[in-house]
């Protein structure tokens, strides 16, 4: 049970910070659909900095040393986005896509080399780093409590505060439900919209070193990050775009996933013997149900998706 | 004594591929005066106010404020200088509160969080001083046009600006909002800001513009003194001619009835209540009936339920004395009725296609067009199209293959017009038909609408422009909020009665 | 020549050349990067793939296989550009492509079907999902993008649960067609003694090069295609003049998944590859179709040359030295180009504009040249 809740958790936790990048983007204007790519970015960046720290680096330094890492390769990849999205008017849709095969292909590519490199018989994708992800961790009575939990609170706080009580907030959001309007009172729209993709990417390179520290120790990059990406969009749009309702969502989510992973240690779901299959498919299910009775009026940013065009109007 | 400007505009001229939009035109408003800024549709006024506003660069001329030769690359400097615009399109977030889209982009703030008590303090301060009514916390998509305009207002008050532009800011009024715009308008000027108002419509410059500037065809005409002038000469100077708006026209001989629908109740898309209420109206065979309203009145709606673009909730509607209630869009079309849209780029058109298959639009399906086994018949698409181009003198610049979204608004609208009247329809329901045209085609329009109805069709016109509403039909039904109010005969009406009726400060029992 | 340039199709086949170099070039780099010594090498190796052997019947053996992927290829990326001349971004033929797999693989290898009956139930049960995603959006106004992103990952796990039931007891595989299920094995039509005996090249080549050609045919030349395409550019414009807009968008998707599921079947039956039961991540053949075709420039035809230069480059990546760099290299430049192609539309209205803006100068100079005379 301990367990169950410990993951709901841990994959709320990946879940909200993942869907509040893409929701900071949608909100500039900007589809995100990249995030698959951005957290195996931000994933491969923590990895390697766990793995490179030297031996006996204090726990606080790893934590952050690690954080910093994903951030900024999450931030960096999702420049690609802003470049293709915001000033070559490209399709969405065909470059996020395009992102998320990159992101794999990438982190494969480069941490086979490194492998191979220092040793030439090793030709696998996998990074170890099962010391330093103790760093994450305190043990509360059963319970792992991992700091990345509390990273995610602030960050959800810290979502609502800027979207809705700042000048940046209001002025993002603007951008993304009618960008002319923006325009014309002198805000740069596409400014803006970088910060929008930029924040998506800080927050989703996160959400991949989460990702890949929640439970294991080590982790084979060509398997990517198993659809958590694609997962959050689900949760950003359950979540109508507002900080509070992702959040919910996510916890929905989360349960369903974390369920999946653990239902074996519960004996009366043993025993509906159900293939592990149908609980990996559940939330997908779920989520395709409940977007099926909830998108009649999409409460989406009118102008997502749209190159802004400062010429046309 | 040397006068002074509040801005100068001094020979302006801006070209754009294919055109010069503003050709050495000059433009001076005075301190604490209404300027109007009179031309057509396409004369050069919005370009000339973008240039103004820093939207777009002018190849030639210089702009002064207050005597200084100032440069304005982006809409910020033209709000440093003090220069404000009501956008014809109002540029607010429809899911901002009044009170953010006021102070979007100007936002009063402590270490970037905003301090929105202060800003509400100073929104109700201008709101009172000028009366402004609005309400700060309701959403924009809630409100009404006329609130949105006195957001778009305040929001210029609110930045301090002196000089303020409107941008036909009457359009989209009920004829009482127009008459409360006039007197704010009025006290702002009394408050000392300097007005710049762009508009077509005579009389509304004849009352409130201090001065009025004329220009034509991207060429800057002249400025008068509105005291020392009369709207027929404001009106040469507009067109460049006497224009006769007159439609020539035979007495009608209305026939059997082709269209009739009964108590038709349409939803609306944007609020909770209904669109249209229990509308009925008769249109016979050879007769033009014209549907006259402020726009956003369930007009729209109404046609939208007529041709099944959008379900009724209740109501019956028969073509040709059959029930077509229930009829897809396509077999109301094949039964007879044609529909020249109001929005020619949202519905009319596929932009991207060439002439000649918009031109086959409402007929690809037939068997002339397509063969037994599907495929089409691009001979006779081709044959089609050198036909209509020339019956109607539709001119593109490669014929039949040109790309409809290359072709000028006139010319997609003959387009649009010869396929809807060349599908030889019982009922010809246009809305709008001369939206945005040139008096030219606007005259051309009018005619091919008179020679459907002497040829004994039933034409049902949608119009907004009093003058056209005047002219053209034969029975004139007013629409104010989704139900007729009135029924006129234009021979005998005015425009005043009807602006009365349009605005909903009259109201009659309408049997049909 | 500027009249060359302006045409659309030479201006398509440019851009994508921009995208393939500019592909191919970054990836140079990765490889300099990782060892600079072998990267040339590395490149080369990719870009040349069986022409990498240097006997005749070599090279047409290796082709085989490389047309064998390409096959699937070319039906994945006919299935993206036809939902996207509806105006749709068909990204679950991914998962369309997996449930078409899944149904052939059990209908071969749990029913024992012959292959073209497992062929048409692999269309149907892509054409049923892809009508899913076509229903959602059209009576529930579910993004078809996400819709389908959902029916991808459910496709994945399905099918993994499903074909548990066929595969080794050993091994996470399905059994081998040539084991238990040979009735359903693609025929070769001799074929493949054309190929030096490469026993998988079957009429699903020639079987992907004539859909090529009939989803040209349909988009261009019929009263369906001229619907399908209004309501792709203007769907309002497609709703007014009476097409059952609704219903199109439900048929092209049922339409869009057939062809992926197709893929499915093009590429397992003929036995090349089996399914292995335990992969968590959706099959990259639907994105590289999405690669595929906008690299073709959204046109049938050219969805047949990018195919197979895609799969071709993919099969490259396996003839890199492996004690240096991995296969993934090729995945890497695909991706890199899909990347790319996003630029295409920008790429092109550059071009035009320059065109026009050098016509423009023309004229000028004509004009003046004209007045020039007159004095």
């Amino acid at each position: 049970m301990v367990l169950l809740i410990q993951y709901t958790i841990l994959f709320a936790c990946i879940l909200t910070l993942v869907a509040l990048g893409g929701c900071f983007s949608e909100h500039s204007g900007v589809i995100n659909l990249g995030l698959e790519g951005i957290m195996v970015m931000g994933a491969m960046g923590g990895a390697l900095m766990m793995r490179y720290l030297p031996v006996g680096t204090s726990a606080f330094v790893v934590v952050i040393a690690t954080l910093l890492a994903a951030l900024l390769l999450g931030m960096l990849y999702s420049a690609l986005l802003g470049i293709a999205a915001i000033h070559f008017k490209a399709d969405q849709t065909l470059v996020g896509t395009a992102m998320n095969i990159l992101g794999t292909a990438a982190a494969t590519v480069i941490v086979k080399s490194i492998n191979t490199i220092n040793n030439p018989d090793d030709h696998s994708s996998i990074v170890q780093y099962i010391e330093e992800k103790k760093a994450f961790i305190m043990n509360i009575g059963g319970f792992e409590f991992n700091w990345m939990m509390l990273v995610a609170v602030i960050v959800l706080i810290g979502a609502y505060v800027v979207l809705y009580k700042t000048k940046f907030g209001l002025r993002l959001m603007a951008c993304g439900e009618h960008p002319q309007a923006a325009d014309s009172v002198g805000i740069n729209v596409y400014k803006m919209r970088w910060a929008g993709v930029l924040i998506s990417g800080i927050l989703g390179g996160l959400g991949g070193i989460m990702y890949i520290t929640a439970g294991v120790s080590e982790w084979k990059f060509e398997y990517g990050v198993a659809g958590f990406g694609f997962l959050s969009l689900a949760v950003m749009i359950f979540g109508k775009w507002k900080p509070q309702n992702i959040a919910l969502a996510a916890v929905l989510f989360g349960f369903f996933r974390a369920l999946s992973n653990v239902y074996f240690g519960f004996d009366f779901l043993v025993k509906l013997n159900i293939p592990s299959g149908v609980y990996n498919m559940l939330p997908y299910v779920v989520s395709l149900i409940v977007l099926a009775f909830t998108s009649k009026h999409s409460s989406a940013p009118k102008a997502e998706g749209i190159p802004y065009d400062k010429g046309a109007r | 004594m040397e006068q002074s400007y509040a801005i100068e505009m001094l020979n302006i001229t801006k070209k754009f591929p294919g055109i010069i939009a503003n050709d050495n035109i000059s433009l001076q408003l005075k301190k604490g005066e209404i300027h109007a800024l009179l031309g057509e549709n396409g004369a050069g006024k919005s370009t000339l106010m973008s240039v103004l506003f820093g939207l777009y660069q002018p190849e030639e001329g210089v702009i002064k404020k207050d005597g200084k030769e100032v440069k304005i690359s982006n809409p910020n400097d033209a709000n440093d200088l003090g220069i404000g615009m009501v956008h014809q399109h109002f540029k607010l977030v429809e899911c901002f509160s009044v009170l953010d889209n006021i102070i979007l982009g100007v936002e009063p703030n402590k270490f970037g969080f905003l301090k929105k008590a202060e800003a509400r303090k100073k929104v109700m301060e201008l709101s009172e001083k000028y009366g402004l009514y609005i309400d700060p916390d309701a959403m924009i998509e809630d409100i009404t046009v006329g609130m949105q305009q006195r957001t778009e207002i305040l929001k210029m008050l609110y930045r301090d600006n002196e000089i303020l532009i409107f941008d036909e800011p009457t359009a989209v009024l009920t004829p009482q909002e127009i008459q409360e715009l006039m007197q704010i308008m009025k006290n702002l000027a009394a408050e000392g800001k300097s007005i710049l108002f762009i508009s077509h419509k005579l009389a509304e410059i004849m009352e409130v513009a201090d001065r009025c500037t004329v220009i034509r065809k991207g060429k800057y005409i002249g400025t008068v003194e509105t005291a020392n002038t009369t709207m027929a000469e404001l009106s040469a100077m507009m067109v460049g001619r006497d224009v006769n708006f007159h439609v020539e026209k035979k007495e009608n001989k209305p026939g059997e009835v082709l269209l009739s629908v009964e108590n038709m109740t349409v939803a609306s898309k944007v609020h909770k209540n209904n669109a249209v209420k229990n509308v009925s109206l008769k249109v016979h065979a050879g007769e033009i009936v014209c549907i006259a309203g402020i726009d956003g009145n369930g007009q729209t709606e109404f046609v939208h339920g007529l041709t099944g673009l959008e379900p009724l909730v209740s109501g019956k509607i028969e073509l040709c004395g059959k029930d077509i209630t229930h009829s897809t869009i396509r077999e109301r079309n094949v039964m007879g009725m044609s529909h020249i849209p109001e929005d020619r780029h949202k519905h009319g058109l596929v932009l991207d296609y060439t002439l000649e298959e918009n031109l086959v639009l409402q007929r690809y399906f037939e068997p002339e067009f397509t063969n037994k086994a599907g495929f089409l018949k691009f001979k006779n698409i081709r044959k089609n199209a050198e036909r209509l181009i020339e019956q109607y003198d539709v001119r593109s610049g490669q014929g039949p293959v040109t790309v409809a979204r290359s072709m000028s608004g006139g010319n997609q609208q003959k387009a649009i017009i010869a396929r809807e009247i060349d599908k030889n329809p019982e009922v010809l329901i246009a809305v709008q038909p001369t939206r945005g045209l040139d008096v030219g085609a606007i005259e051309y329009i009018h005619k091919q609408l008179v020679a459907q109805r002497d040829a004994g069709k039933a034409v049902l016109l949608v119009s907004l422009e009093l003058d056209e509403v005047m002219d053209v039909p034969d029975r004139i039904l007013v629409m104010y909020e989704g139900e007729i109010v009135g029924e006129f005969d234009p021979k005998t009406t005015t425009q005043e009665e009807l602006g009365l009726y349009m605005a909903g400060a009259k109201k009659a029992e309408v049997t049909v | 020549m500027k009249k060359i340039l302006k045409n659309e199709a030479v201006q398509s086949l440019l851009t994508s050349l921009i995208c393939i170099v500019v592909g191919m070039f970054v990836g140079y780099l990765v490889l300099l990067m990782i060892e600079p010594s072998g990267a040339a090498e590395a490149i080369v190796a990719v870009a040349k793939n069986f022409l990498g052997y240097s006997r005749t019947n070599m090279q047409l053996k290796h082709l085989g296989t490389t047309l064998v992927k390409t096959a699937p290829l070319i039906m994945c990326s006919l299935s993206i550009l036809f939902s996207y001349k509806v105006g749709l971004f068909n990204i679950g033929v991914a998962g369309q492509y997996v449930i078409g797999s899944c149904a052939c693989m059990y209908a071969a290898l749990g029913f024992g079907w012959g292959w073209l009956p497992c062929m048409l139930f692999a269309a149907v049960a892509g054409g049923v999902f892809g009508m899913i995603t076509g229903a959602l959006k059209a009576y529930f106004n579910v993004n078809e993008v996400i819709s389908g992103i959902m029916l991808n990952w459910i496709g994945l796990y399905f099918t993994n649960m499903v074909l548990s039931n066929v595969k080794e007891a050993a091994s996470a595989y399905t059994y081998t067609l040539k084991a238990k299920g040979k009735a359903a094995i693609l025929p070769t039509m001799g074929l493949d003694e054309f190929f030096n005996g490469n026993k998988y090249v079957s009429i699903a080549i020639p079987l992907s090069i004539i859909f090529a050609i009939l989803v040209w045919v349909v988009l261009n030349k019929t009263k369906f295609g001229y619907e399908l395409k209004a309501t792709g550019y203007n769907k309002h414009a497609a709703k007014y003049c009476g097409m059952a807009e609704k219903r199109n968008v439900i048929v092209s998707l049922a339409i869009s998944g057939a062809l992926a599921g197709l893929a499915g079947s093009f590429l397992y039956q003929t036995d090349i590859e089996q399914w292995q039961v335990t992969i968590s991540s959706v099959p990259a053949m639907g994105f590289n179709g999405i690669a595929a075709a906008f690299l073709g420039g959204l046109n049938p035809i050219g969805a047949i040359f990018s195919s197979f230069f895609i799969q071709h480059i993919t099969e490259g990546g396996t003839h890199v030295d492996l004690t240096i760099y991995c296969s993934q290299i090729s995945e890497l430049i695909s991706a890199l180009i899909i990347y790319l192609c996003g630029f295409v539309g920008f790429l092109k209205m550059a071009m035009n504009t320059s065109l026009a803006k050098s016509e423009e100068k023309k004229a000028l100079k004509a004009e003046k040249e004209e007045k020039g005379g007159d004095k």
